[in-house]
């Protein structure tokens, strides 16, 4: 090899002009053009969030229930602090000098952790008031490292609902860690529809860089605003939930503990969803929360549980309409089956008792007078049909059709803390009773005592059930969300697979216990006018009075509501959740109360069953 | 040792070269974490801390390469390159992904990327197929062979995607250039980069009609008058009904299939008159670079929607202008231009950055680690960087060409090539002019692998060098 060819040359050249075109760019980048320099001096340029109003809420009225406050927090970039007058800043502010030092030390710390960063700006100090804001922004010349940014809190038109609005809070860590959007500091929805619908309400973020001078004044837009992002505001949604006879249950259910839900049968959306006690929601906004929750979460009435969905409890008699549908598509029992009571069932030593009540009694009389008898030779002529092979087969069908009507499972309505209630199955006893039991061994279950459990909102979703005779959709509280179609899991039927006709002598006994002559269960739902036709039942208690419990659904053959009632303690069903559950029907389809039943509203208002629990013990 | 007078002192000043790049961008990464806040001089759960280890390791390395018999490397070569084939068929299996790229093994706190390996591997195997006795480029069966070394582990590397480290094998280009290839294929390959990029920037059909015309001209001036006319003629006959079918008929296709049928007629009068009188034998060549550009053309919109992931689509468009995202994929660029650009001529001084501290700057001790450089040493300093590179590929250029055997001249074109793949596409896209391709820069960017890859590259040839006069073969 002589010497060095020409395509070695070539390559080299193409080697030292790609070397020149850098220097070159290098040096216009770095020496010719100083409009980087100038947007880097040492963060000249600030970047300032702009936080987006979080979308408001209506009710299906088109009332407005959740809408946005303005607040101020004092922003710190902590490089950029000079020594300050401390008194001044504190009073100010109107804080002492203590929380002044406290806060430094805490800042001093997060740096050092590397949780905030001395470049950037982070909050100082949360929450203004309005005074606060204007005497700071006054003085805000003086304090070099700090300026004001606003950003928004909620705001409650009504001290009501707190249960399904649910509130908004800080982030935590672990939620920082889980989503990239939120930074230290945000705020997001913890519970209720604020949880729920979160990405909805929450919108967009945007970012408006700002030009700072040496001494930390805002000199305008950073390149002419170009980089800016504007923040979206978040979706406005609408409630199916009725503000008012929110309230109005509200107002039933004080000083009591339980919970009512009424859903549209028609839609599956749900009307009101109460849980008592309650608590007024404006207590959980911005610097109030972190006072008052504390002592709500210490109360012994747990006011923060929602117990629409997420107690449990035995559903009573309200479930022999249950096993009655499951006798019928069974085919082991007819409407025409008739039995007879004697004060209750007797077998092989085990008795359940009964009330006093015409006998024999048929199908309809039978969820009429609400007989435990007839269902325990009912619940038993299912278990042990011979077409199944043993009572773990017959049992496991038994608890499909359970399962078909809503029970057991999460019924996937948009509350992210719904319980899922309990059906056992098979297997469950095998255990409880080491393989060794039947039919009478579960007997309980006829009654809807003993082992299964629902919430009130699986029960508010059987009366809309029923009210459909056999079919319902996922019930939920959302009814419209800006510029978004809903989730199509709230549009599907959800089938029962019982057939039609045999929703005719249920729904027969359901009027009749309320219409019906002397010895019907629920005479006091009457209301003029509307055929509501209703279920009681009460549920035995091992910790004291047992619960009343009320399923209704209004009219008869054209169901605008279907309802669940659940007072905890409140004794017989017709005692506390009839009347309840009558006038919230009343009040929603009438939208005042029959002078005629004025006594019946009184006295609900009136009953104290907290306090007079309480001077017992 | 029989052959040790043939031996000299290995090349002092390329090892100068690689202790300066290694130590200055010891130095940068040093400065890319430190906290100016919580000034800790040395922590040893740092970067900096753990790129030293790798240092260490190197010169371990260093010291077994320089005691290892040339021939080894010669005659494991093909090994070499099975053994990391395999490695990369492995990573592709049971790979641990990071970033996207499922690229690395990882072994308890060891984390590896065969990727950086490979190059060597590849270049070794080239260096060996290229210096058989009477390889030459002209032979089909040599050109496909040597092709083949090339694009398998380019293509493994694709499917692990990682599409930035498998387009430095496209660099082999070069060698195989300077070992003979037609120089066509250079000219080609220049060509068809400004055409993709063309083609996302101007419609299909005026960059096909640029194309014809540029062509045309070409043969113009090469002499072949005669024929052009009536190819010219013919070409437009036959554009005048398919352009008025396209125009009157709603057909619904693109507009450049419009031209290819007059183009068609064209090429074939073209063809048949210089095939049939035997003259202007040039002909065929250009017209097989003009069909090539114009298939070009159509598929590289299939190329950029269908091949190329978004973020790899939308990083090129920021690029090219199409896209103005100044917080999204531009942003890295952005940032990284502020934070050089604010380096001026002296730069903010050691340790001085701003811009480069607190994550401003994003992966900025890897990828990004000459925006550090940029702010804190200025002009100066990044311009000598740039030409400490210089030097170090043409005193890599100056050594091949001395060697005695083709071996280690093949080799040490590829270790130049390979570095100014590395150096163009990093320091290009840290200041705006390539696109955001994550590729280390060489000897500075943080990381065992791709240091540790390098340094053998770089190694190996200064030991070939050392018995340039021994291995003639
Ligand atoms: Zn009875």
């Amino acid at each position: 090899m002589g010497g060095i060819n020409n395509r070695t040359i070539l390559i080299a050249g193409i080697i030292m002009s790609l070397a020149l075109i850098f220097i070159a760019k290098l040096f216009i980048l770095q020496v010719y053009d100083t409009s980087y320099k100038f947007s880097a001096v040492s963060n000249t340029r600030r970047e300032v969030t702009q936080y987006p109003s979080r979308g408001l809420v209506y009710d299906r009225n088109g009332k407005l229930l959740v809408s946005n406050q303005a607040v101020y927090d004092v922003m710190v970039v902590p490089r950029d602090i000079v020594p300050f007058d401390s008194i001044d800043f504190c009073q100010s502010l109107n804080i002492s000098i203590e929380q002044l030092r406290e806060r430094f030390v805490q800042m001093r710390k997060d740096i050092r952790s590397r949780k905030i960063s001395t470049y950037k700006p982070s909050v100082f100090f949360k929450q203004l008031s309005a005074e606060q804001y204007g005497n700071f922004q006054e003085k805000l010349y003086k304090f070099k490292g700090f300026f004001v940014q606003g950003r928004t809190l909620r705001k409650y038109e009504y001290p009501t609902a707190a249960h399904v609005l649910g509130y908004v809070g800080e982030i935590n860590e672990q939620q920082l860690k889980d989503d990239a959007y939120y930074t230290p500091g945000d705020y997001l929805g913890i519970s209720g529809i604020e949880q729920t619908y979160e990405h909805e309400l929450r919108g967009k973020k945007g970012v408006k860089y700002m030009l700072v001078d040496v001494h930390g004044r805002e000199k305008g837009a950073f390149k002419e605003g170009r980089h800016d992002t504007a923040a979206i505001a978040g979706k406005n949604i609408t409630l199916s939930l009725d503000i008012e006879l929110q309230q109005y249950g509200e107002q039933l259910m004080q000083n009591k503990v339980g919970s009512i839900v009424a859903i549209e049968p028609a839609s599956g959306e749900i009307l009101s969803l109460i849980s008592a006690p309650n608590y007024d929601p404006s207590l959980l906004i911005g610097r109030d929360r972190s006072k008052n929750f504390p002592v709500l979460l210490t109360d012994s009435l747990k006011p923060l549980l929602n117990r629409a969905v997420q107690s449990s409890y035995p559903p009573g008699s309200t479930f022999k309409t249950i096993n009655a549908l499951i006798g019928l598509q069974e085919g082991v029992l007819k409407p025409y089956t008739t039995h007879e009571c004697f004060m209750g069932y007797f077998a092989r030593g085990l008795s359940v008792g009964c009330h006093p009540h015409d006998s024999p009694l048929n199908l309809t009389q039978s969820i009429q007078h609400s007989c435990n008898a007839y269902y325990c030779y009912e619940f038993r002529n299912i278990l042990d049909n011979p077409k199944y092979g043993s009572i773990q087969e017959s049992f496991n069908a038994w608890k499909d059709y359970a399962v078909k009507f809503g029970f057991g499972y999460k019924l996937g309505a948009d509350f992210h803390n719904e319980s899922r209630g309990f059906i056992p199955n098979a297997d469950w006893f095998d255990r409880v009773y080491r393989k060794s039991w039947n039919s009478l061994t579960v007997i309980s279950l006829s009654i809807g005592q003993g082992e299964i459990l629902t919430t009130p909102l699986q029960m508010a979703n059987m009366a809309a059930m029923l009210a459909n005779r056999g079919q319902y959709f996922t019930p939920h509280i959302i009814k419209n969300i800006e510029d978004k179609s809903l989730d199509d899991t709230f549009r599907k039927i959800h089938d029962t697979g019982i057939d039609v006709q045999h929703f005719a002598p249920i729904v027969n006994g359901m009027e009749l216990a309320v219409w019906g002559g002397a010895g019907s269960t629920a005479r006091i739902a009457q209301i003029p006018g509307i055929s509501i036709c209703g279920k009681t039942g009460t549920a035995q208690n091992p910790h004291g009075d047992d619960h009343s419990i009320f399923i209704a659904f209004a009219p008869k053959d054209d169901p605008q509501i279907a309802i669940a009632v659940y007072v905890e303690n409140g004794g017989f069903g017709a005692t506390w959740g009839a009347p309840i559950a009558s006038l919230m029907v009343e009040k929603y389809l009438n939208d005042t109360i029959h002078p005629g039943r004025k006594w019946i509203e009184k006295r609900m208002l009136e009953g104290d069953l907290i306090n007079a629990k309480q001077k017992i013990q | 040792m029989p052959n040790r007078k043939y031996n000299r002192s290995i090349d002092w000043l390329t090892v100068g070269l690689y202790s300066l790049l290694v130590l200055f961008g010891w130095l940068n990464i040093y400065a890319a974490n430190f906290n100016p806040e919580n000034p800790i001089f040395f922590d040893t759960s740092h970067e900096y801390f753990k790129q030293l280890v790798w240092i260490g390791f190197s010169l371990l390395f260093v010291g077994m390469i320089v005691i290892t018999d040339s021939k080894f490397y010669v005659e494991f070569s093909y090994i070499f390159y099975g053994i990391t084939i395999l490695l990369l068929v492995i990573v592709l299996l049971f790979g641990k992904e990071i970033n996207g790229a499922k690229s690395w093994f990882e072994i308890g706190p060891i984390r590896f990327q065969p990727a950086e390996l490979s190059k060597m591997a590849t270049n070794l195997a080239i260096a060996r197929a290229l210096s058989r006795y009477g390889f030459t480029f002209s032979k089909t069966s040599n050109l496909l062979k040597a092709a083949f070394i090339v694009l398998l582990p380019m293509l493994l590397i694709l499917l692990q995607n990682d599409t930035g480290s498998a387009l430095v094998y496209s660099v082999f280009i070069i060698v195989f250039y300077r070992e003979g290839l037609t120089g066509y294929v250079l000219t080609f390959g220049f060509i068809a980069a400004v055409v993709a990029v063309l083609t996302l920037i101007v419609p299909n059909a005026t960059i096909i009609g640029i194309i014809v015309l540029a062509i045309l001209l070409i043969l113009y001036f090469k002499g072949a008058r005669a024929a052009l006319l009536k190819a010219v003629i013919i070409g437009g006959l036959v554009l005048a009904p398919s352009y008025a079918l396209y125009r009157f008929v709603p057909l619904n296709i693109k507009a450049e299939y419009v031209l290819i049928p007059a183009i068609a007629g064209l090429s074939i009068h073209l063809l048949y008159t210089t095939l049939s009188k035997r003259f202007n034998k040039f002909v065929p060549t250009y017209l097989l670079i003009l069909w090539s550009a114009i298939l070009l053309t159509v598929s590289a919109d299939y190329f950029f929607e269908d091949v190329l992931s978004d973020y790899q689509r939308t990083r090129i468009n920021v690029l090219l202008g199409i896209e103005q995202d100044p917080l999204g994929a531009g942003y890295n660029v952005n940032q990284s231009k502020i934070a050089i650009g604010s380096g001026g001529l002296y730069g903010k001084g050691y340790l001085q950055g701003t811009q480069t501290k607190f994550n401003f700057v994003p992966e900025q001790s890897t990828d990004f680690i000459y925006c550090t450089v940029g702010e804190e040493w200025g002009f100066i300093g990044s311009t000598s960087v740039v030409l400490l590179f210089v030097f170090l590929l043409l005193r890599l250029l100056y050594l091949a060409e001395k060697q005695h055997s083709t071996f280690s001249r093949v080799y040490g074109y590829g270790v130049a090539a390979i570095f100014f793949f590395h150096f163009a596409i990093n320091i290009g896209m840290t200041i705006g002019l390539a696109p955001v391709i994550g590729i280390p820069l060489p000897f500075f960017s943080y990381g065992g692998s791709s240091l540790w890859g390098f340094t053998l590259l770089l190694f190996i040839f200064l030991k070939l060098d050392m018995n340039r006069a021994e291995l003639i073969r």
